[in-house]
């Protein structure tokens, strides 16, 4: 008497299906961050969005209302009279720009820190590492709290503020994979034939910390965007003429009662967006290697 | 353990000083002149001089410093001059409440997570684990404001049912602790979850298994112990989130805290108590990731015992 | 801890007539990404009390997968028992459920494994583990358990066990750790010990001793023992028979001295002549040609067909079955065509 064969066959179908899986969490999520991107340019535009736009008249209209001039306010409108959508879309251009560019500077400096750090070892890690760790005693809000305030609001100083928070994680996360492709033997090779610093670190370090930088890059975007958000609502991110999703929120809470809709929607953008690089990031991460996982 | 015990708590008395030190610089930062502000708009550039000269701005920078550390490390950060109060003194009276959210936002967080993230690792890959991990990473794309906004929206203007500012009664707790804890629920389980599963690939594991126990005492006694050293290291470090999440639900749901003190005082430039507060904050970081890393050192013996 | 003096000890097999541990046409399949693997193929030995049964070939013959598959250790859900049968104590462990076969785990059949420091649990103490077994297997008061765990302790040969009962798995050398794992498998007294590579990740020096304490375990116990290794030499002075494997099936096996003197199997006689020996100084070294067969893919008709010098025509279109080759010892059995003339053959 024996176990059928067909539990064989199920595993075998189940790991098809994960690879499957795999395929559709690279692919969904980029359609959605695509969507984003599109709407971000394009729906402003469409609605002619002057932030500076009252209409009393218009104020705190539900989602789905027709407005007199024919135009379907899809999220209703919000206390000032705008189209709420295109305001959430216009803030989803601030979220893309100040994501996008943050995690350059973050990035850039990260990696290179990280590089020098992992290469270099000696005093040039130890001092690095240590500012990582004084940086890192700070929970990255209340940092970027005290720089923001500190600074002002405006597009660029939260852009500045969100890279200096953010460039450790870039950092630690080159440094340690240099460190694990240190002892490989290509490295060593090139080591051996007389590489200048400058070739070890960019031709053959680099490539080879490309993909754990992705991924972490993936899931950063989220939490960039997510901090710009939180600025934002506090009143210490982008300033006033600028609608971000953060303020939206913000100005919403005191029509709580009255028109939910108002903090509710750009939150669920927000969400959506925030979901969609993390899930990516997860699928990449499976895909380049799943020994990377972290949490 | 000794040794161990020597080193952690220098490098958090250095990581302390970096603190410090850094706050100082970022509030010098500031673009405008702090006695301008305490004089007032209308004051003569006599009465700004005495100001000046009062809050020690008119010494060389290197003095300040020396001056605010010392001031620091006895806990005097000078004057709010909104509260016109010992800066110190108004960080001491709130900090409780702030210690308490943060308390139970831990708690509720390892609670929930711990037997979650263990389910998901016995039934792992089935529905139980996805729908766990799915609504983990749901949960952490979450704006943590936008939650505590939401949560006040349904249960205190729809239901009815918790006040939404405040601390007037205990059930005011109830809903910033949520907010405090759900960023908190969803990282831990996960982490709980993949540091089971890391372990449960180990040799030790078989070895149990042929040891004709049952799978319950194997997951329970030998992969459990040895899952939770990492998970509890990375609750140290996640600790510092909650504690910026904290500052944002205080805000929320005008929970009288530190984390409300602080951004009141920014908006109003009270940089005295600006810096009290942030300093206050990363030091209570600090300290918990200082105890977190001695409790590594007792739960993992070989980093107790390392020849 | 039982002494026996006399042969007597080692009673079933001879009086009974049957053995212990009876694996009969064994076959075990593997799901993976890249499609199902058949890691055993038909695999039959037995087990005498008291005999020593050495299971050797190259990685991924399939050495291991029988001791998992004996002990309801295969990997879950990817591994499962497709076909044949694991006879022992007048039970069939392939039909019965995993979680029945556990409980026969260190109590009847114990295993000791390769890699000491990964197969102890870093974080208890190895008194603890050892008396784990007692507390939980047998309901032993704790004081005793542990008193049980220093004799053992002691029996396997650790000094200064008094205080080093306290200690963790780290604290210890290599060898002493794969004691440890002795100890732990002996506790409860089986009648069968699987060796899987005991002494693979040790120093030759330290190969030696656990080979001999694992001998005279069983000298006084009476128990049978199944050494996993691709070592030839290491379980040479201990083992009574040999089985070789190769990709997933048993292609010789006989008494150890018959089959080293007189390899009647192509493969056999290959990892014999590959071993260095001082005899050769200065000459070539002779490795078996080619690599082991990729398990997805294996050659048509005889798996070793493409690597043997016997080879012919027949070989790659019938798989050959394990018999006896005309004119030599009963007992002694290989899986080849040609193996009367391999045996014959200098």
């Amino acid at each position: 008497m024996t176990v059928p064969p067909t539990i064989a066959m199920q595993t075998m179908r189940r790991a098809h299906r994960a690879r499957r899986g795999v395929t559709a969490r690279i692919t969904i999520p980029l359609v959605v961050i695509g969507l984003f991107m599109v709407g971000a340019v394009v729906v402003p535009i469409l609605y002619h969005f002057d932030p500076l736009h009252t209409d009393v008249l218009l104020r705190l209209k539900p989602p789905g209302t027709t407005l007199p001039d024919g135009s379907f306010a899809i999220f209703g409108t919000d206390q000032v009279g705008q189209d709420l959508f295109a305001q959430m879309m216009m803030g989803a251009r601030v979220s893309l720009t100040v994501g996008v560019c943050s995690l350059l500077f973050a990035g850039v400096f990260g990696v290179l820190t990280g590089l020098l750090a992992g290469h270099f070892g000696g005093w040039i890690d130890n001092v690095l590492m240590r500012i990582a760790d004084v940086q890192l005693a700070f929970p990255s809000i209340l940092l970027a709290i005290l720089l923001a305030s500190v600074l002002g609001p405006s597009l660029w100083n939260v852009i500045v503020v969100i890279s200096i928070t953010n460039w450790v994680v870039f950092a630690r996360v080159t440094r340690s994979q240099v460190l694990t492709l240190r002892s490989r033997e290509y490295v060593e090779a090139a080591r051996t034939l007389g590489a200048s610093h400058w070739h070890i670190i960019v031709r053959t370090l680099l490539p080879g910390c490309v993909a754990p930088i992705l991924v972490v890059a993936t899931v950063e975007f989220g939490h960039v965007v997510l901090l710009e958000a939180a600025l934002s609502f506090l009143g210490v991110g982008v300033p006033l003429g600028i609608p971000s999703l953060g303020t939206t929120i913000s100005n919403g809470t005191a029509y709580l009662s009255t028109a939910w809709w108002i903090s509710t929607l750009p939150g669920i953008a927000l969400a959506a967006l925030v979901l969609s690089t993390g899930v990516l990031g997860d699928a990449l991460r499976d895909r380049f290697d799943p020994k990377l996982r972290s949490a | 353990m000794l040794g161990y015990t020597i080193r952690r708590v220098l490098l958090a008395a250095f990581v302390l000083w970096g603190v410090v030190t850094v706050v100082f610089i970022i509030v010098r930062l500031v673009p405008s002149d702090p006695a301008v502000l305490v004089a007032g708009i209308d004051a003569t550039p006599e009465q700004i001089a005495t100001i000046r000269e009062r809050m020690g701005l008119d010494q060389p920078l290197l003095i300040q410093y020396l001056g605010y550390v010392a001031g620091a490390v006895r806990g005097d950060f000078g004057t709010s001059y909104t509260y016109g109060a010992p800066a110190m003194e108004l960080v001491g009276e709130v900090l409780p409440n702030t210690a308490l959210l943060a308390f139970l936002g831990c708690t509720l967080a390892v609670i929930v997570s711990f037997p979650l993230g263990l389910l998901a690792a016995l039934r792992v890959n089935r529905f139980t684990d996805r729908a766990v991990t799915t609504a983990s990473l749901l949960t952490q794309s979450l704006p943590g404001f936008w939650v505590g906004v939401v949560l006040m929206l349904v249960f205190s203007q729809m239901l009815r049912l918790l006040p939404s500012a405040g601390l007037g009664s205990p059930d005011a707790l109830i809903l910033p602790v949520v907010t405090v804890a759900l960023p908190f629920i969803a990282i831990l389980t996960r982490m709980t979850r993949s540091g089971l599963l890391e372990v449960v690939g180990e040799g030790y594991i078989t070895t149990a298994r042929a040891k004709g126990l049952s799978e319950r005492i194997v997951i329970l006694t030998h992969a459990a112990r040895n899952a939770l050293i990492p998970v509890v290291t990375l609750v140290g470090l996640e600790f510092g989130a909650l504690l910026g999440g904290a500052v944002i639900t205080e805000t929320v749901f005008s929970f009288p805290g530190v984390g409300k003190l602080l951004v009141s005082s920014i908006l109003a430039r009270d940089y005295n108590l600006v810096q009290a507060c942030v300093v206050i904050i990363a030091a209570a970081f600090v300290i918990v990731n200082l105890l977190v890393d001695l409790l590594y050192g007792y739960l993992d013996p070989r980093v107790r015992l390392a020849k | 801890m039982t002494i026996s003096h006399a042969p007597e000890a080692r009673t079933p097999s001879a009086r009974a007539g049957e053995p212990l541990l009876s694996v009969q046409d064994l076959k075990v399949e593997f799901s993976t990404s890249a499609g199902v693997v058949r890691a055993l193929d038909g695999v039959s030995f037995d087990v005498g009390a008291g005999e020593t049964v050495a299971v050797l070939g190259e990685s991924g013959s399939g050495k291991s997968v029988t001791a998992q598959a004996i002990m309801a250790l295969l990997p879950q859900p990817a591994g499962s028992i497709v076909g044949g049968r694991i006879l022992y104590g007048g039970r069939d462990l392939a039909a019965e459920h995993v979680s029945k076969v556990r409980e026969l785990c260190a109590t009847e059949i114990a295993m000791i494994f390769q890699d000491p420091l990964s197969s102890l649990n870093p974080v208890y103490r190895v008194g603890w583990q050892i008396a784990e077994l007692f507390r939980r297997r047998r309901g032993t008061p704790k004081q005793e358990a542990w008193a049980k765990s220093l004799a053992l302790l002691k029996r396997v040969g650790i000094p200064d066990a008094e205080t080093r009962i306290r200690d963790y798995p780290h604290q210890f050398s290599g060898g002493q750790r794969q004691r440890i794992m002795i100890a732990m498998a002996i506790a409860l007294e089986p009648k069968l010990l699987i060796g899987d590579e005991p002494t693979t990740a040790l120093d030759v020096t330290v190969q030696q001793q656990v080979m001999n304490l694992l001998a005279d375990l069983q000298a006084e116990s009476g128990m049978g023992m199944i050494l996993i290794s691709h070592d030839l030499g290491v379980v040479a002075e201990v083992a009574d028979r040999a089985a070789i494997m190769y990709a997933g099936r048993i292609i010789e096996t006989g008494g150890i001295q018959q089959v080293y003197d007189h390899p009647a199997h192509p493969y056999t006689r290959g990892l014999l002549d590959s071993i260095p020996s001082n005899t050769s100084l200065g000459e070539r070294l002779t490795p078996v040609v080619g690599s082991p067969p990729n398990l997805l893919a294996l050659p048509s008709g005889c798996s070793f067909h493409p690597r043997c010098p016997f080879a012919t025509e027949l070989c790659r279109t019938t798989s050959p079955a394990l018999r006896q080759p005309e004119g030599w010892s009963a007992g002694h059995l290989a899986a080849c065509h040609r193996t009367e003339e391999v045996l014959t053959h200098d």
